[in-house]
């Protein structure tokens, strides 16, 4: 299967600089998700061997946390919180929205690559339910109009 | 002369429009030639006011809010930077009723200072608890936080003083400071103001424990979810370095202690804390076996200090006035203040701190105003995910641990989510077991496989088969998973779902004379 390219350079600076550091692994996977969107699956054996782990150790890790991917998302990834805050002030009414508008459904990216969209548990912006991200700024008390706007508005930035 | 201008960085701010607010007024400012001093403050913790605007007057501080960006030239056309009226005008902040109740220790400085100025830190009474422990011995700092009473404010509300003691008493060549600030829980954020608007707070108070314990490390363990946290976290922790307030002398005393960020990876069980230890170590996070206790076999191994932001954040206080000063405020054996976060549909959501004792009805109406629907409230949930969910008849409960857990319910972390009578608590509970299946970190069945079993039981109530057992069934696996769950996770999913089916039989389509608690 052919895999997406990505910078092995900026994978290596980012695994020499922090493999010292005592519990390196998600320190190194967060400098690589940074600069490259995800883990590519090709860099997992790099990591393995800088830190002296089995692949599936690394692995094991990755697949254990909701935020790490092993896929490149969307070029905006949308973050929609699922939980029971948000369930209060009508979340489900604007997942349902946010599906429908982007045509796809959680764990998806759009066919023009422009938006993934994700599931979150808190967003620590209970005050102004429901809320989202969208590329980690948190937008509250979004009805389905605003959500057209925000997304709207993201779209049209370079 | 330059006119002070306080605009939130606070991430519930910025999410209601506080950036292009602050924009619009430097804008704004220079096309009119005004001086301005432009303060990026934490938030003050009423978000129905948000974005909240303070302008500094020779009367003090005076709000405007909430604001929006095409607010503000009309607000320098009425006159705001002179504290004149405009329909936005909230008077002098410190006179807003819902603040001005409140006792805030803990929070003491969150919304007034510049969150990254250690100078203003200093200058509100900052590092006075930590110059007050370097005067005393390891065992004097744990007694005055014994002394104060303070309890976890993570949710399992243990002793700090105690938990402490241990780990001063574990002999270890080194030993480690971690803050749990993985910040789960829905319905929660008041450890993300403190981090967003006094990190100082939680640097000194780890600080001061690693004092206490004989620790030289601290890690914070932040969730990835609060990207303006750990920007605001790793700012202050660069400037106390800068200031020998961390390092290898702080403030010329020979001690050492370092902290450094850690961040998740948004799984909900790292807030366990043996599964927060596993993670800080680079590994999955899975729950260990207790015993051995964090406190004699933590991080690496080690001897660890595992405390809650909030926790934390509550020791420079102490440290400052005394165990007493804080042991003073409270009731029973819950001492001192608690942050309450009061979110979900209620019309005034927002941070209220207060010594326990306040019910949860003065916290809902008088500070709260009822729901943001307009519409009765039924149901609240306390305590997070977690959490029981409290029937209408119980408002009048005393926010206690002990008074909650007479209730079979908890307090938590503080936060207090709301819900209108358009909720059907059968879902609540449906979603309760979903969680708990998407969140488990499976080393243990009761919690892997029966919140799993727990939906598709759900599902069969919600869908009508066979009620009579199903309903039984779902009561037999939430024995299971109290009783038998290696953590809170699994062990206290049950507490949704079971005071769901108690307190609101009928969205079960039980009767509710025939289902009895």
């Amino acid at each position: 299967m052919n895999q997406p390219e990505w910078n092995k350079d900026a994978v290596a600076a980012a695994i020499d600089g922090l493999k010292d550091k005592p519990g390196a692994l998600l320190p190194i996977l967060h400098a690589i998700q940074d600069s490259e969107g995800y883990i590519p699956p090709d860099s997992v054996p790099i990591i393995a061997k800088a830190l002296n782990l089995s692949r599936a150790e690394v692995h094991g890790v990755i697949t254990f946390y909701h935020y790490f991917r092993e896929t490149p998302p969307g070029k905006h990834t949308i973050h929609l919180c699922r939980a029971e805050s948000c369930q209060s002030m009508n979340s489900a009414g604007l997942e349902a929205h946010a599906k429908a508008k982007l045509g796809i459904d959680f764990h998806e990216t759009t066919a023009d690559g422009a938006f993934s969209l994700e599931p979150v548990y808190c967003l620590g912006n209970c005050a102004c339910s429901p809320a989202l991200a969208i590329d980690g700024e948190v937008y509250g008390r979004v009805s389905p109009e605003r959500f057209d706007e925000i997304v709207g508005a993201v779209r049209a930035e370079a | 002369m330059s006119t002070k201008i306080y605009v939130p960085c606070d991430s519930s701010a910025l999410s209601l429009g506080a950036e292009s607010v602050a924009q619009a007024i430097v804008r704004e400012a220079a096309a009119r030639n005004f001086e301005i001093t432009l303060v990026r403050n934490g938030s003050r913790g009423l978000y129905w006011l948000e974005p909240l605007i303070e302008v500094e007057t020779a009367n003090g501080r005076v709000a405007y809010g909430p604001v929006q960006s095409g607010d503000v030239a009309g607000l320098f056309d009425a006159g705001f930077l002179g504290g004149q009226q405009h329909a936005l005008a909230l008077g002098p902040t410190e006179e807003i009723s819902y603040l001005k109740k409140q006792e805030r220790l803990t929070n003491a400085r969150v919304g007034i200072t510049d969150p990254v100025s250690l100078d203003d830190y200093l200058a509100h009474d900052g590092y006075k608890g930590l110059k007050n422990a370097l005067t005393m011995a390891p065992a004097a700092i744990v007694k005055e936080v014994t002394d104060s009473g303070l309890r976890g404010r993570g949710g399992a509300a243990f002793p700090t003083g105690i938990k402490w003691n241990t780990v001063l008493n574990a002999p270890a060549e080194q030993k480690y400071i971690v803050c749990n600030a993985d910040e789960g829980d829905s319905g929660t954020f008041s450890d993300r103001m403190i981090m967003e608007g006094d990190p100082f707070v939680l640097i000194e108070g780890m600080t001061i424990a690693g004092l206490a314990v004989g620790a030289t490390q601290g890690y914070i363990y932040l969730r990835v979810e609060y990207p303006h946290a750990h920007k605001n976290l790793n700012a202050a922790i660069a400037a106390a370095h800068q200031a020998g307030y961390l390092g290898s002398n702080i403030c010329g005393s020979g001690k050492a202690f370092d902290v450094e960020v850690r961040l998740g990876a948004g799984a909900y069980v790292c807030g366990e804390e043996t599964a927060l230890l596993e993670s800080i170590e680079g590994k999955r996070g899975m729950v260990r076996f207790k015993p051995p206790l964090p406190a004699i076999k933590g991080l690496f191994g080690q001897p660890t200090v595992i405390n809650n932001v909030i926790s934390l954040a509550s020791v420079p206080i102490i440290l400052d006035k005394g165990g007493a000063h804080y042991r003073d405020y409270g009731m029973g054996r819950s001492r001192g203040t608690l942050p309450i976060q009061l979110a979900g549909n209620i019309k005034r959501p927002g941070l209220v701190e207060k010594a326990f004792g306040i019910t949860l009805r003065e916290l809902l109406y008088d500070y709260g105003g009822g729901s943001a629907s307009g519409r009765p409230i039924r149901a609240v949930q306390v305590g997070g995910p977690l959490g029981a969910f409290v029937p209408e008849s119980q408002f009048d409960t005393p926010l206690d641990y002990e008074a909650f857990a007479a209730n079979w319910a908890v307090l938590g972390h503080g936060g207090v989510v709301v819900f209108d009578d358009t909720v059907d608590m059968a879902r609540m509970a449906r979603y309760a077991m979903e969680f708990c299946a998407i969140e488990s970190c499976g080393k243990c069945t009761p919690c892997r496989i029966g919140s799993t079993r727990g939906v598709e039981v759900m599902d069969k109530i919600i869908q009508n088969q066979d009620k009579a057992r199903n309903i039984q069934l779902l009561r037999d696996l939430g024995d299971t998973m109290l009783a038998g769950s290696l953590c809170a996770l699994g062990g206290m999913t049950p507490y949704p779902v079971l005071s769901a089916l108690n307190h609101f039989p009928e969205d079960f389509g039980v009767d509710k004379t025939s289902e009895a608690a």
